[in-house]
């Protein structure tokens, strides 16, 4: 039917990454300072430099993992239906035709608030169905609120 | 009283009896705690006694105030309820909003001759009760709502229904008794045998806890059995209704066109008798609960039965095409060693179909009108083989068709065909819903027209005489059935036609 136009997978916002590299230096950066000075505080420096460099191999690592997923994560908006996928470990593909949804939610906790981000999440009547993107700036999650809930109004379909 | 707002003639009472099933319930138990505690206590103590009186007058008490505030009327458009005497409670059930009226009688009920009216009605959280009512103003008030309900006039007798299928008593208790909770508990009556050969002390020690454990299984039995007990299933113009129970009777309808998914349940023990049970889950109420989305109802259309029942039923209920099933590729075995022996899936243009297990088969299908997401998932040793499960996923929690093990350029146009089909099938269905009535739309008929049902021949059931019965294809209301075959006679509110029978004659 709908001969599939090239559909453009469209990434998470870049603030995203941002955030998360900040929360893991933020982590990173206590845990540090906290093992240092108990390491000092015993009186061993070595000790002290060592649990720095474990901490940041942990933070590189972190970042190495945060990047593969917010890489993978990507949705599309396509006529009938909302396509979002995610994971590195296990993939996933969700699509939910729009005549399925139940009703869009917008999420921001209190870091995402700082980092002026939001994510929405789209409900059907399966519990497992899961679309969910982060990290969209407000404008954006807005925009894409009001767009589903004006496709599910009109494709509307009965249990 | 308070809140009669206005006057609305035809109130009537409950029966005057419910006061005493309904406190029958607790007193039983409360009588025999009574009695207990009075032998244990001796004869002298009499002021314990008052106590138990005490109770039990409240009690009874409570219930004759209950019924004394409780009232209803039909007035051929809606069913009011009121109740309650001081939070007064005022409930207004319109009768096009009903989905199924069901009809129970507990044990002190069925013996009194009263039975208790739940109405399920759309967008309600749960059911509304009448209780109690005797059985033939139930009934009647029953036929009366559903024949409303489907525009026909009040005076029309309730539908006749088609039997279907039966489940003798001797099927069923052999079914509970082969299923895996006895069978575990008789491995242990064997081991303790075996250990009071060794070690009395041991066995008795062991069979204190046995015991227990026992008493809960055979609980467990027992319920089933009782619930089950006389199962008949029958095909009736507002879906299917089916009959049950032993000590309390319940009567119910499930509405064909509320079907979310069919499993068929073949465990490992009966499937040496060919038997398997067919179940079905129903939407629950839309936009309730805010993480879980709607409930599921899971209901079974078949506790037990031969494969012939349950094909005729899963006809009736998802219509007779059959999916051609594939099996998954040989690469699938490393990730599945078990259950690969009976892995398998197809669809085509309405249906899903999906087998998976190996103790307990599970066949399921779904409907892609119902669908309500498709997910591919592929995790670490999937991808290392290159497969992928397809997901297709219905309203309620982990319900759904799973396409396990697919390989991966499979799955990708799986996701693909299974949304264009969905989609296609959910914009036919709204066309014909913008056409017909709302029945229409309710119902999901995958099948087209013309195609063939299995008549309802070779089925344990006392098969009925000649006369007008719910088309069991569907596409019309009703039927004329002349006694051995469907004819070509059909009927559509009130006015007949002519369309080939859909049955081979």
């Amino acid at each position: 039917m709908t001969s599939a136009a090239p559909t453009a997978w469209i990434p998470l916002s870049r603030t995203l990454m941002k955030m998360r590299v900040t929360e893991i230096a933020v982590v990173g950066a206590v845990l540090a300072v906290i093992a240092a000075t108990i390491a000092l505080a015993e009186g061993s420096p070595v000790a002290a430099l060592g649990s720095v460099v474990a901490v940041a191999l942990c933070g590189a690592g972190a970042w190495w993992f945060v990047h593969n997923r917010f890489r993978a994560w990507g949705y599309c908006e396509r006529d009938e239906d909302l396509e979002v996928r995610r994971g590195v470990m296990v993939q996933r593909l969700s699509v939910v035709p729009y005549g399925r949804m139940q009703f869009v939610e917008i999420t921001a906790g209190p870091v995402e608030r700082l980092f002026g981000l939001a994510t929405v999440r789209l409900h059907t009547a399966a519990a497992a169905s899961d679309a969910r993107i982060p990290g969209l700036d407000p404008h954006e999650a807005a925009r894409l609120r009001d767009r589903l809930a004006a496709l599910g109004e009109a494709k509307a379909a009965g249990l | 009283m308070t809140g009669e707002g206005r006057t609305v003639v035809g109130w009537q009472r409950l029966n005057p009896l419910s006061p005493v099933v309904r406190s029958g319930r607790g007193l039983v138990p409360l009588l025999v705690l009574a009695g207990l505690s009075t032998i244990h206590a001796g004869h002298r103590d009499t002021s314990e006694y008052y106590i138990w009186v005490g109770i039990i007058v409240f009690g009874v008490v409570f219930g004759v105030i209950h019924w004394f505030v409780t009232r209803w009327a039909f007035d051929g458009a809606t069913l009011r309820i009121e109740t309650g005497l001081v939070r007064r409670d005022s409930q207004q059930l319109p009768v096009a909003r009903i989905q199924a009226v069901d009809l129970v009688s507990p044990f002190l009920a069925r013996l009194l001759g009263l039975a208790e009216l739940r109405i399920r009605v759309a967008g309600a959280k749960s059911a509304n009760h009448l209780a109690y009512l005797s059985l033939p103003v139930a009934t009647d008030l029953r036929a009366r709502l559903l024949a409303t309900h489907h525009g026909l006039d009040q005076s029309v007798p309730e539908p006749d229904e088609l039997p279907a299928a039966m489940v003798p008593p001797g099927r069923l208790l052999g079914s509970v008794l082969l299923s895996a909770s006895t069978l575990g508990a008789a491995v242990f009556v064997v081991a303790l045998v075996v250990l009071s050969t060794v070690s009395t002390a041991a066995a008795t020690a062991v069979a204190g806890s046995l015991l227990v454990y026992l008493l809960g299984i055979g609980q467990g039995i027992w319920r089933r059995f009782n619930e089950q007990y006389r199962f008949t299933v029958a095909l009736a113009p507002d879906g299917i209704r089916v009959r049950r129970g032993l000590l309390s009777t319940v009567s119910e309808t499930i509405p064909t066109g509320r079907v979310q998914a069919v499993r068929q349940i073949e465990p490992l023990l009966w499937r040496m008798f060919g038997w398997c049970r067919l179940e079905v889950d129903l939407a629950g109420v839309p936009g309730h609960g805010r993480s879980g989305g709607s409930g599921r109802v899971t209901k079974a259309l078949l506790p037990v039965g031969s494969h012939e029942s349950a094909l005729y039923l899963r006809r009736v209920v998802i219509g007779p095409v059959e999916p051609p099933l594939s099996r998954p590729s040989e690469r699938a075995h490393l990730k599945a060693p078990f259950s690969y022996h009976f892995l398998a899936a197809g669809h085509d243009d309405a249906l899903a179909v999906a087998v998976t297990g190996r103790v307990q088969k599970v066949t399921c299908w779904v409907p892609l009108v119902k669908a309500q997401s498709i997910r591919k998932v592929q995790g670490p040793v999937q991808r290392a083989l290159g497969l992928a499960t397809v997901h297709v996923d219905v309203a309620g929690k982990r319900v759904g068709a799973k396409f396990r093990d697919r390989p991966v350029e499979e799955a990708d146009r799986l996701v693909e065909e299974l949304a264009a089909h969905s989609r296609g099938a959910r914009r036919t269905v709204s066309l014909a819903g913008a056409g017909g009535g709302a029945d229409h739309r309710a119902a999901p008929r995958p099948a087209g027209p013309g195609a063939p049902l299995l008549p309802p021949a070779p089925i344990e059931a006392p098969v009925m005489g000649p006369g007008w019965f719910a088309d069991p294809a569907r596409s019309h209301q009703w039927r004329y059935w002349d006694g051995t075959a469907w004819t070509e006679h059909v009927s559509d509110d009130g006015v007949t036609g002519v369309d080939p029978s859909p049955s081979p004659r």
